[in-house]
Parts: structure tokens; sequence; C-alpha cells
């Protein structure tokens, strides 16, 4: 920070600092979209969620038995690497630990999460920043059907991190050791996306 | 979508830089380029963008990313701005900045949306409003390295005063360039138009794309619906998903 060229008659919007609002980030009231590809087709018909263990299938469920399992209200910040912040988001969905408790497990089976999503993205995270009601399944937002350029039917939501982690259109939860690097951080992005440590791109 | 494309090792960390205004151009009513001075720039691929860092006198600072809109061979990056309603950070680099000011920028930025003459496969490059902006560095790109891949590009703007680089695109699209350009005013067209007055759908993507067999490289960048629409519409037709690169900004209107 120190040394940095001042802007000449830039005062910025003054509108003082949140402490709830990470460095380098600001907040918006709209809800950005940003998706490397279209937006892939709806079919709740076929929509199936997995968990596997390398490549060892776990648990799968359908569409109706996925809506079948405890779902779990959540209110968060959300924080994008794009810079924008989000305040007081509602959603709703199935934490990562009903959906291990509903596959017989107690504990992940392997330190590493890759999510696969419908399109071919991925994305990592250490599976314990799943755990402890951190993150969900989510179909729900603001009280409606989670629209499919927002990732719905359903997407990872792991607000800790920056909102790439939350990975759109989810399939898949694949537990691997080691942690394998998913589609933006092989592109340059950093392997972990805190927002508080402005953890953008990969080196930061 | 694979991420195999550009597959990065562990890279040190991104160094904020200082850049300095060398030349304020304005393309529109709404929209400037920046042409900027970057000691230590390592370079960019076209469709990259950097983020900008800006610090008020009293510390303040401000950050966004912007795409950069000048091809990796020119001895300077050009930023293009457009001002938008409220934009802190835009409205400073599209309204207050000159000749002389500085700010930081750190980069190049994403290895995914971005085009080198080495990719075989004609290129359709479909572009709203300032989305047209990494595309221009494509394109840039492509006639300075003299890439010989036919070239179309659709551009949608909302008037005749507000389309960006209209006279270079004119220039780039001469005879023998192997680009073609279309342009689409969707809020009203001057006497004499002769191009689409309607938003891009279907049957202006049939027509003005190449056809899904010839494999062409989409980019499509722009606002979140035209985006939206642009990549469903392209699916639909017959595109491979994976040959579909999308960057969006703005609002989504909801």
């Amino acid at each position: 920070m120190t040394g940095a060229p001042i802007s000449r008659g830039f005062r910025g919007r003054g509108g003082g600092t949140n402490s709830r609002v990470p460095p380098g980030q600001h907040l918006v009231e709209d809800f950005p979209v940003l998706s490397a590809g279209p937006t892939p087709p709806v079919d709740l018909a076929n929509w199936r969620l997995s968990l596997d263990d390398g490549d060892s299938p776990l648990a799968e469920w359908t569409w109706q038995q996925f809506l079948a399992l405890p779902q779990t209200d959540l209110t968060v910040d959300i924080h994008c690497v794009t810079t924008w912040s989000k305040l007081d988001t509602h959603w709703k969905g199935v934490s990562i630990d009903t959906l291990l408790e509903a596959a017989g497990l107690t504990e992940p089976p392997q330190p590493y999460v890759l999510a696969h999503c419908d399109g071919g993205y991925t994305t990592n995270i250490p599976a314990e920043d799943l755990l402890d009601g951190k993150a969900m399944i989510a179909f729900e937002f603001e009280g409606e059907e989670l629209d499919p350029e927002h990732g719905g039917p359903a997407r990872l939501l792991v607000p800790h991190l920056y909102f790439w982690k939350s990975a759109k259109w989810v399939q898949k939860l694949q537990f691997v050791d080691p942690e394998i690097p998913g589609f933006w951080e092989e592109n340059g992005y950093h392997i972990y996306g805190d927002p508080w440590r402005e953890q953008r791109y990969d080196g930061d | 979508m694979t991420a195999t494309e550009t597959a990065s090792a562990t890279a040190p960390k991104k160094q904020w830089l200082t850049a300095t205004v060398r030349e304020v151009i304005d393309e529109t009513p709404r929209v400037r380029s920046l042409v900027l001075d970057v000691p230590g720039w390592p370079g960019h691929r076209a469709g990259q963008h950097v983020d900008v860092r800006l610090t008020a006198p009293d510390g303040y600072q401000a950050q966004r990313s912007y795409s950069i809109a000048s091809a990796p061979v020119e001895n300077a990056i050009t930023l293009t701005i457009e001002m938008l309603p409220d934009g802190e950070v835009s409205s400073y680099l599209a309204g207050e900045a000159r000749v002389g000011d500085m700010f930081e920028l750190r980069g190049p930025i994403g290895g995914y949306f971005v085009w080198t003459p080495d990719l075989d496969g004609p290129l359709f490059l479909v572009a709203g409003g300032s989305g047209v902006v990494p595309l221009m560095a494509i394109l840039r790109e492509r006639a300075i390295r003299k890439a010989p891949q036919p070239a179309t590009l659709l551009f949608s703007s909302r008037s005749y005063e507000d389309i960006i680089y209209r006279a270079e695109l004119d220039t780039l699209a001469g005879e023998g360039s192997g680009l073609r350009i279309f342009h689409t005013l969707t809020r009203g067209a001057p006497a004499g138009w002769t191009g689409q007055t309607r938003r891009i759908d279907a049957g202006m993507l049939s027509e003005i794309g190449f056809a899904p067999g010839r494999m062409p490289r989409i980019f499509v960048c722009g606002p979140t619906p035209l985006v939206e629409s642009v990549a469903r519409t392209l699916r639909d037709l017959g595109h491979s998903p994976k040959l579909i690169k999308t960057e969006r900004f703005g609002p989504t209107g909801r």
C-alpha cells in the first residue's frame, strides 16, 4: 500500500469503510453474472448430484431425492474476485454436512474436493472448508428458485471464499488427495481464494 | 471448456505497476481510451484484462477490472473505459483522468478468454457496447500479425454515435482483410442506415456467423442479458459450447 501513486483528482465515493467488506472490494446491489461459457440447459429429469471418493462412487441423488434431504437456510455475504461484494444474501439448500451424513460418512474420505459442473467447469476446495455449516448445495436465492444464469437448478455455495469457488450447475463433489487445481485455478487464479487475504491470483 | 489450454506454473505474485496516462482518446460521448505507459509491463495476450487501483490523497483506494484494448505487440497498453452511472472508478478514468495522471495496475489476468494467431478456425466475435474492447485487442492482433483466419464481428450498439472504434473498425475491415463487420443499432438509426436495427437474434447469428461445421472460435462479450441470449442461441444453432467463450459485465437487470 505504501508508495502507491496518488491518482490526481480521484476522491472516491467517500462512503466510509464497512468492516464486512474485504480489502479491494466494493458493494453492489445487483447480482452480476460471470461464467466462462454458455449457461447449460436445465433438465431436472436427468439431474444428478453425486459424491465420489476418487473414482469410486459414494452416493448419488436425483432432483427429487436431493429435495427430500433436510434443508438449511443461510444468510451470508458473498465476494467475487472481480471486486464486487454483496451483503446479506439469502440462500436455501442442503448443507455438505447433510450430504455426507446421507451418504453414511462421518467425515470426508479425502482432504480435498474437486467440484465438477455441467459444462465441464471445475474448482477445488479443501474438504474442511465445506463442513460445519460453512457450505451447501443451494437451490434457492432470495426465496426464489435459483436462476440458470446464477447456477440453477443448484450450485455449490462456499461464501467465505471468492465466489468462483461457489461452482454453478454443480453435479459432483469428488474427494481427492492430493489437491487438483480446478478451471480458474489452472488459469492463474489462487489455489485457495480467501477474500480477506486478497488471494486473487496465483502467487498472491 | 478445457482447463489445459493455458496451464500456468506457480507464478510470482503479480506486482502493482505504476501507469502514466500518455494519451486520451475520446471514442464516443461516453467512452474514452487511455493509452498508458507502464514500465515493467510483462506483456499480454489479446483478450486479457488488468486490475486497476486508484488511490485518493487521503489513502482511500478503489479497484476494478478492465479489458485491454491494445494488441500485445503495441508499445503501450490501452484501456477503453465506458462511463457508468455512479461508476466510482469509471467516472474517474473516463472523465477526470488527463495526460500525465497516474494510477496502478497489475496483470495481465485471465488465460481463458484469449486468442492468438496460432489458433486455427475462423473467428466469430459478438460484442455488445463496450464488450467490444477485448475483441478489439483480438482484431488488432489479427491485423498486425496478418493472421489468415477469416473473421466476422457482429457489434450491437445503442446508436450510431455510440459505436466504439467506428472508424478504426472500418479501416480494419478494408479490402483483402478477411474481416467482415456487421453493426446493429438497438435504439434508433440515422437516416440512410443500411445495417441492422434490432437486438441480436437467431436469424442474425445464423446469417452472419460461420456455419457450425466450420468450427469457428466464438468470443462473446457484453452485458449479461446479451451474452446469455447470444450464447444460448449459438448453442441452439449447433455450435459446440466448448468453442464459445463468454465474458459478461454490468448488472443483470434483476
